[in-house]
């Protein structure tokens, strides 16, 4: 087509309307819609419910895997868990990066979350302990720093080099050193969490009105509890669980352009992965790009002409046309 | 509440399409739902209306 | 103004109104580009005749139930859907028509584009109605992030990730519920209603898009006998959403019957 008859083409279709017009009621159609929807919904809702499977609880995770709890404990003691290493804006550190660009450093520490207090001695210190678990707490807290760390990686080490084949720990055969206190503090931080207390104190966090769950979910993801359980219900970033849903309800289909790149292998870290330490900032930049794109199809050259390569559009007006006619060469 | 006990609080099962692509028969139910929708859309005859100048 | 107390003369047309006030003044713009008759009309043009035209409106329905759904969640509060199943058959209400809401925009979406709705300089109908779809998708995040059981807590644990890893995890907060609750319940829905509202006022001010290739009804049509234009099939007329302001050329054109 040439450039004049586009333009042409285009201050047409952008004119108003001058041809034949049919009686249309716009709100009749809304009414009807809306019962129609309306309708859709309740059966739907009355036949099909929709899912609500419990949050996990710290005394459920301690009751169906002590081991791992108290493991993850250490590790908070011992700077080594996922949470104490993750950098900002929980704290310090380098985080992910794309290239030269550290996004994740550039927000800052904005939502400090010290592992060892916030999620191990603040919660036992907040209630009455044990005699044991008392002196431990009075000796970790009079310890230098340095020292806290050498007993802590030293029984995180120990503790892990129990694993066997299959992963699991076996604390009955942790070899003999010098870990201070620290056994006693996950003992403690273990029997705070098969009672109940634990939850009470990481949500409650000493304040009546507390509504942030940051420092709860960064201690429940540390350990494999609910981690395990989210692999169960296919919710792994990749096994496309951004679309997925909990039992056999449809899921987010709508994330299928943002769960997709998970799956891909570089991604993926099933499969050894070259990307999948920074996959998320690098996907994120992905969909941000696709979704400029998305924005702005109609003035993409190629994208805008794919309706008249594949000309869908005949179906939808072919009754006007064979009435009024059609543009041809 | 649930009237018919249709039960969907249960481990849904998966299609494996490709190497990669495992979709769960609930969104692939949904999706087969839409292309069917729109092809519909497409194809079935629109009452006529009164056409007035 | 003036101090006369004669009876005020018949209404002043719109085109010879002489705003002296910003209220007259967005009146005057309101009106012109917005005429009564075009917000509501009654008729539509007669090649709006087609099932895929009713996804918008359903789309519209789906988003009304969606909030008043909400709404009745909201009066609950974010435990309710536990502890009650009156509670909980509202929160399937909230969910399905969720499910309904998007499931109707896409099918919209893929209505739209293979009808080229952009063109006719309608290019920010459809940049709009892309922003809706990516508001509708914040907002249906953050309320996966609230719904205070086990998809809450892994969805926010998961995606604290994307967050954090582009630096954004330092305003926006998923795993704070306050700040979740806030977002998806205020925030975001009125975000989206603001942008459906200028797509359909977009779609009302510039009418609906007319067919790829219809004929031009205020065209002159001549004898068979002059020369048609030719038109290669791969070179789209579905491109222009740039301002064209081509001449009233009276086209040769060719009626196929």
């Amino acid at each position: 087509m040439t450039r004049t008859t586009r333009k042409e083409r285009n201050a047409f279709y952008a004119r108003t309307w001058g041809g034949k017009n049919r009686h249309y009621d716009i709100f009749k159609e809304g009414a009807i819609a809306l019962t129609i929807t309306s309708i859709l919904v309740v059966a739907l809702s009355a036949l099909f419910s929709s899912p609500d499977d419990p949050s996990l609880t710290f005394k459920g995770w301690a009751q169906s895997a002590p081991d791992n709890f108290y493991a993850t404990a250490v590790q908070q003691l011992a700077g080594t868990s996922g949470t104490a290493t993750y950098g900002p804006p929980y704290n310090d550190g380098d985080g992910v990066s794309v290239g030269a660009l550290t996004l994740q450093k550039w927000g800052g520490v904005t939502h400090p979350v010290d592992s060892v207090n916030d999620l191990v001695i603040t919660p036992l210190s907040s209630q009455v302990e044990p005699s044991n678990v008392t002196s431990a707490l009075k000796t970790w807290n009079a310890a230098a720093p340095d020292q806290q760390t050498t007993w802590a990686t030293a029984y995180d080490e120990a503790v892990q080099a129990t694993a066997d084949d299959n992963g699991d720990l076996h604390l009955d055969a942790v070899a003999t050193g010098d870990y201070g206190p620290v056994p006693d503090l996950a003992t403690g931080l273990l029997s705070m969490a098969n009672s109940g207390a634990y939850d009470n104190a990481m949500t409650a966090q000493g304040q009546f009105f507390q509504t942030d769950q940051t420092k709860q979910l960064l201690m429940m993801g540390d350990g494999s509890h609910m981690d395990g359980i989210a692999t169960d219900k296919t919710l792994q970033g990749n096994t496309w669980g951004m679309m997925n849903e909990a039992g056999s309800w449809p899921g987010q289909i709508w994330l299928a352009f943002w769960s997709v790149w998970y799956q891909l292998p570089a991604f993926n870290n099933a499969d050894g992965g070259t990307l999948t330490d920074n996959a998320d900032a690098i996907i994120f930049f992905i969909l941000m790009g696709l979704i400029l794109i998305f924005i702005l199809v109609p003035w993409i050259p190629g994208i805008r002409d794919l309706p008249r390569w594949i000309p869908l559009h005949r179906l939808v007006w072919k009754d006007y046309y064979k009435k009024y006619g059609r543009f041809t060469s | 509440m649930n009237l018919l006990g249709i039960d969907l609080n249960q481990p849904a099962t998966y299609k494996d399409i490709w190497e990669w692509v495992s979709v769960s028969m609930p969104n692939l139910i949904v999706i087969i739902i839409m292309v069917a929708l729109f092809v519909a859309a497409l194809l079935l005859p629109f009452p006529k209306g009164k056409d007035e100048s | 103004m003036s101090t006369d107390t004669t009876p005020s003369a018949a209404p002043v047309s719109i085109d010879d109104f002489e705003p002296t006030t910003w209220t007259g003044s967005v009146r005057k713009k309101w009106i012109t580009t917005l005429p009564p008759e075009k917000m509501l009309p009654e008729n539509q043009p007669a090649y709006v005749a087609s099932w895929i035209y009713v996804f918008g409106m359903l789309t519209i329905t789906a988003l009304i139930v969606v909030i008043a759904s909400g709404c009745i969640l909201t009066i609950g509060g974010i435990q309710w859907f536990h502890e009650s199943s009156t509670g909980h058959f509202v929160n399937s209400l909230h969910f399905w028509s969720v499910q309904l809401f998007f499931l109707f925009m896409i099918v919209h979406l893929w209505g739209k584009f293979w009808m080229a709705a952009w063109r006719g300089n309608r290019g920010l109908t459809w940049a709009t109605g892309a922003i809706c779809f990516m508001a509708a998708l914040a907002t249906a995040f953050t309320g996966y992030t609230i719904t205070t059981n086990f998809n809450a807590q892994w969805i926010a644990f998961e995606s604290k990730d994307v967050m954090n890893a582009v630096g954004l995890g330092s305003w926006i907060n998923v795993t704070n519920l306050g700040q979740m609750v806030g977002m998806h319940v205020v925030l975001l829905p009125l975000a989206v209603v603001a942008v459906v509202a200028m797509h359909v006022l977009l779609v009302r001010k510039h009418g609906v898009v007319p067919p790829i290739d219809a004929l031009d009804p205020e065209a002159a049509v001549t004898a068979s006998a002059a020369p048609s234009h030719s038109v290669d099939a791969r070179t789209a007329d579905t491109g222009e959403a740039a301002t064209g302001s081509g001449s009233d050329v009276a086209t040769t054109l060719e009626v196929s019957s």
